[in-house]
């Protein structure tokens, strides 16, 4: 008999089992952070609070796309294609968003960003999406996302795409009557 | 395998009990060991049926034979059952054999708990077969269950794969501390760690990879279980959770997972080419730090199978890089081996044509698993028929070839008889055409495009997937072969001597065959 008592050794080895059962839940927040940080997967950070100087000597054109969720039935779209921006500058675009059914429902919009490296590079100083959107039947509502692009942002990206797609959140938080806003969401 | 060990003719105290009950309440690491290996071989031939469904339908283009619905849940379910129920059982089972054998213990280190690790298996696998008769069907997301797939779209019976899983994660962990506690502490003195078989290396190396990985893999089917049924978003984007979180964790799992099938089968085959070429192994040390170094990289290359789901350039150049580096141990074994037959006095029988062919057929597969490792080329490859052709040449040629070997190595050891060495050549010749002709033409039709998974295909691939499945009709026919080989083997045949294999080296060979119930109970000298 070398090494460890049996009765100590297995008690690590359990022990181990558990560390690495904790570590595959850790690789949750991990990720998370890990994306914003990086923006990996396209993932857009939080709401911006600086300002930044426009280079005009820059323009990227900014492309927008907006898609539905399976069984999600509302009308969403935005006001216009595409916009042409100087890096550094704040700029606006609307979306519009329809609930043509005969009973309030809520929504939470998720943003992505193509390229993925180009991510981190974008911030969002107002989005509907950092909270969930809540419509009484046969509502419409206009949402403004304002952002920059960060002045940063690789020569080598002329062309971006904000994408969002919006999913019926209605059974998981069933909207309150009349509340216009709803709770504040996840800070995405 | 009852007959073995029935007529033991060793003066013991006790022999073994009488009945069904011994084996339901069995501790006996020899007992068990059997009972992993038919049980691994059951699933073998489960699996290995589902094969044929899939292989029958996609015999012609069109769909002539089952629904899709039902193919999907044919290629999940014989994914599940090959790795989870056939390989890794099997290996379980030669561990519980031949490592109390190998390094001069008595018996496993937790005896008690060896004989529930093994009953788990047999209710996880009911539990998972049952789906399959349930309203809405089994599981039909493939046997890497991506999210959404396998929460949002997933069919009712997702929630009793999920415990099965836990089952098997439990079973897997038991098995393994069992086998860390027995190489640890239950070596006979003066067997160093550094004089162990390979077969106990590379165990205790799997071991500890199984210990890392299998509670991941139960967190992540514990999260699955949390957003179906408790409102969780892990995986779910309209709740700040993302499907491709779900990627990550499941290859952190995924990745050392594919060593734990492959590490024991390297073990077996570096004792079994030494044996037959009457050679020491060439590079022992080396082989013991190459199965290090690969059960270290597994860790930190899981994202190659994801290079098509967006990850920044910097991130694919890294497992790009990583997964090419498990080239450099990877090819130290085979230099290894293959320096070992150099000049040896090497004959055929059957374990070492299994070996052999292990060593040229397993090289293919990494060969194409480093073309895949290539991120940009990857983005070709990926979900085609190729990434099939590559998995089935390191897994069947690999894993279930290993195990072939060390079962006809071992078999007269277990039986106290010799097999027929006629038969064991026919099953080795048949099931290396066989697996040849199934899996080979996959890397063509792969590379031209035919994606996995999906029931019909385009005409132009309806030559090489009609070579395929007879290829596998064939293959699957020979291991009803080799179940015949075995019985055969068990109920009679030339007797064995303690030591048949005259190259053979190791304790196992020092004890006479069969294997008396008890062996080793006052530790053996080792020199």
């Amino acid at each position: 008999m070398n090494g460890l008592s049996l009765k100590r050794l297995v008690l690590r080895l359990l022990m181990l089992t558990v560390v690495m059962f904790a570590f595959g839940f850790a690789l949750v927040p991990l990720y998370d952070v890990m994306c914003k940080a990086f923006g990996i997967n396209g993932k857009t950070g939080g709401q911006y609070e600086g300002s930044q100087l426009a280079d005009t000597t820059r323009s990227v054109r900014v492309q927008f796309m907006s898609t539905n969720a399976s069984d999600m039935v509302w009308d969403f779209y935005a006001s216009d294609d595409q916009l042409q921006v100087n890096p550094g500058a704040v700029n606006q675009m609307i979306f519009i968003a329809h609930n043509p059914t005969d009973r309030p429902m809520s929504a939470q919009a998720i943003p992505s960003i193509t390229p993925a490296e180009a991510a981190a590079y974008f911030h969002k100083t107002e989005c509907f999406c950092f909270t969930q959107q809540v419509l009484q039947p046969g509502e419409r509502i206009e949402m403004p996302v304002r952002f920059i692009v960060d002045r940063d942002l690789p020569t080598g990206v002329k062309h971006l795409t904000l994408a969002y797609t919006l999913f019926d959140i209605t059974a998981r938080h069933p909207p309150v009557a009349q509340a216009s806003a709803g709770d504040p969401g996840r800070a995405r | 395998m009852s007959a073995v060990i029935d007529d033991h003719a060793q003066g013991h105290a006790h022999g073994p009990a009488k009945g069904l009950m011994r084996w339901v309440l069995t501790t006996n690491h020899k007992d068990i060991g059997t009972l992993y290996l038919w049980f691994s071989f059951t699933m073998f031939l489960l699996g290995g049926s589902f094969a044929m469904v899939i292989r029958a339908e996609l015999f012609q283009p069109g769909l002539q034979i089952v629904e899709p619905a039902f193919f999907n849940q044919m290629t999940t379910m014989h994914g599940l059952i090959m790795v989870f129920g056939a390989v890794m059982p099997a290996f379980v089972g030669l561990a519980n054999w031949m490592i109390p054998l190998m390094i001069g213990a008595p018996d496993m280190a937790l005896p008690r708990m060896n004989n529930f690790s093994f009953w788990l298996l047999p209710a996880a696998f009911l539990l998972l077969v049952s789906t399959l008769f349930t309203p809405g069907g089994g599981p039909n997301f493939g046997w890497t269950f991506y999210a959404p797939l396998s929460t949002t779209y997933a069919p009712a019976s997702v929630t009793f794969f999920i415990f099965a899983i836990h089952l098997m994660g439990i079973s897997s962990i038991m098995g393994a501390i069992n086998v860390i506690a027995t190489i640890l502490n239950l070596r006979a003195p003066g067997m160093t760690l550094m004089k162990m078989p390979l077969f106990v290396w590379t165990w205790l190396i799997t071991a500890f990879l199984l210990i890392a990985v299998m509670p991941v893999l139960a967190g992540v089917v514990t999260m699955m279980l949390m957003d179906i049924h408790f409102g969780t978003s892990f995986f779910s984007a309209a709740g700040g959770g993302d499907p491709v979180l779900f990627q990550h964790v499941f290859w952190f799992f995924g990745h050392p997972e594919v060593y734990i099938m492959i590490l024991p089968a390297f073990g077996a085959v570096s004792s079994i080419i030494p044996a037959f070429s009457r050679k020491p192994l060439f590079g022992y040390t080396s082989m013991v730090y190459a199965t290090g170094a690969i059960a270290f990289l597994s860790f930190i290359v899981w994202a190659h199978h994801m290079f098509v789901v967006g990850i920044p350039v910097v991130g694919e150049l890294f497992f790009m890089y990583a997964t090419m580096l498990i080239a450099v141990p990877t090819g130290v074994k085979v230099f290894n081996w293959v320096s070992t037959m150099w000049e040896g006095s090497l004959t055929f029988e059957t374990p070492m044509l299994f070996a052999i062919a292990f060593v040229i057929l397993f090289t293919i597969g990494g060969f194409s698993g480093l073309m895949l490792a290539i991120a940009p080329a990857d983005f070709q490859y990926h979900d085609t028929y190729f990434v099939v052709a590559h998995f089935h040449y390191v897994l069947v040629p690999g894993a279930i070839f290993g195990i072939f070997a060390s079962a006809y190595y071992w078999l007269p050891k277990w039986t106290g008889h010799m097999y027929d060495e006629t038969l064991g050549k026919l099953h080795f010749w048949l099931s290396f055409i066989g697996m040849n002709m199934a899996f080979f033409p996959m890397h063509f039709v792969g590379l031209a495009g035919m994606p996995r998974r999906i029931p019909d295909y385009n005409l132009q691939f309806a030559d090489f997937n009609m070579v395929s499945s007879v290829g596998a009709f064939l293959f699957g026919a020979t291991q009803v072969f080799f179940l015949f080989i075995v019985i055969k083997c068990i109920r009679g045949g030339e007797p064995a001597p303690a030591k048949p294999w005259d190259g053979a080296e190791g304790l196992e060979w020092s004890i006479p065959s069969p294997a008396p119930y008890h062996t080793f109970q006052t530790p053996p000298d080792v020199e």
